[in-house]
């Protein structure tokens, strides 16, 4: 049970990461784009925008002073 | 346009990771000696060999719009994982990875840890091992997942193969970490791809007509980009009001 537990755990965090918000709001955004599609509409500006907004919601939590990770760097460059 | 992104993406995944696993076969090798860290090296590279061998053809045989809902899925939500942390790195707010720090760590443990007798030293072959499965892991899952979606499986294995042979040659060369391999750089590249590839084939698996076909693909590369340095931009300017709380300190 124990290596089950940890087998799945590892593919959660490799998969899922550090916030399941993200990984529910796509699969909402896409069951919705597959419903919308199946009844004929053609919203394929849902996803691009879901991205936008579950990247903004994500980020912006992580970014809260009480659980940000701050450090010190000044050498990335986009 | 699919072709070249596909190999682009696995070539720079594929890179990262082998920067990191070799950061870690280095200093076990450089360390207790290379005999055992080639021997869990290929051990691990024979069991990722065997994982994509098993799981690649078992995908060709989906249809192509099921695997691409699924497939498109998992990478969405895989890519939007780096991409987070990427933003996250690039604003400053998560600590940048430095090889040459995960070297010394890897180098004093290995330097700590005891050795039995004279024949395979196990601690540097399940260091070598762990370190190459792990890391390749998530290569062998890009590949596949990269490659099924389009069903050609050998054109992401050839990137990954590129950037293999890439890295182990620099390695062998250097016989250092690879720190100045813009790493962090390439992850966002690679969060930004994975994110991509996850919204068209998640789109076109759940029945959409993207407009322009498949050249909507470099549209919607260029969007997340741009969404992407538009938040690191957000970020920044976050930093620097929190820096006189002490938060960015």
């Amino acid at each position: 049970m124990t290596h089950l537990r940890t087998f799945g755990k590892f593919w959660y965090d490799f998969i899922v990461g550090d916030d399941w918000r993200v990984a529910v709001g796509a699969a909402v955004a896409i069951a919705l784009t597959y419903v919308a599609a199946h009844q004929g509409a053609n919203w394929w500006w849902l996803l691009p925008l879901a991205v936008t907004a579950l990247l903004t919601i994500s980020v912006r939590g992580a970014t809260q002073p009480e659980v940000a990770e701050a450090v010190t760097d000044d050498e990335w460059g986009l | 346009m699919h072709e070249v992104l596909l190999v682009a993406a696995s070539f720079l995944a594929c890179a990262v990771e082998m920067v990191e696993a070799l950061t870690i076969v280095l200093a076990v090798g450089v360390t207790r000696g290379w005999r055992s860290a080639i021997m869990g090296t290929a051990a691990a590279l024979g069991a990722l060999a065997l994982a994509v061998a098993a799981l690649g053809p078992a995908l060709a045989l989906l249809p192509i719009d099921t695997l691409r809902l699924f497939v498109g899925g998992i990478l969405l939500v895989f890519g939007l994982q780096w991409l987070r942390k990427a933003i996250l790195r690039a604003s400053g707010f998560k600590a940048l990875r430095n090889e040459d720090a995960a070297f010394a760590e890897s180098e004093r443990a290995a330097r700590a840890a005891t050795r039995y007798g004279s024949g395979v030293d196990w601690y540097t072959f399940v260091v070598s091992f762990k370190g190459v499965l792990l890391e390749g892991l998530e290569v062998a899952f890009i590949v596949v997942a990269l490659g099924g979606a389009q069903h050609s499986i050998a054109l992401a294995a050839a990137g990954a193969l590129a950037a293999a042979v890439v890295v182990l040659i620099a390695g062998l060369a250097v016989h250092r970490p690879l720190s100045r391999v813009p790493e962090n750089t390439l992850k966002y590249g690679v969060g930004v791809m994975l994110t991509t590839f996850g919204i068209f084939w998640a789109g076109e698996g759940a029945g959409l007509r993207w407009p322009g076909n498949d050249a909507s693909l470099v549209g919607l590369l260029a969007y997340v980009l741009g969404t992407s340095a538009l938040l690191v931009s957000m970020l920044r300017r976050r930093r620097k009001l929190l820096a006189p709380t002490g938060a960015a300190a």
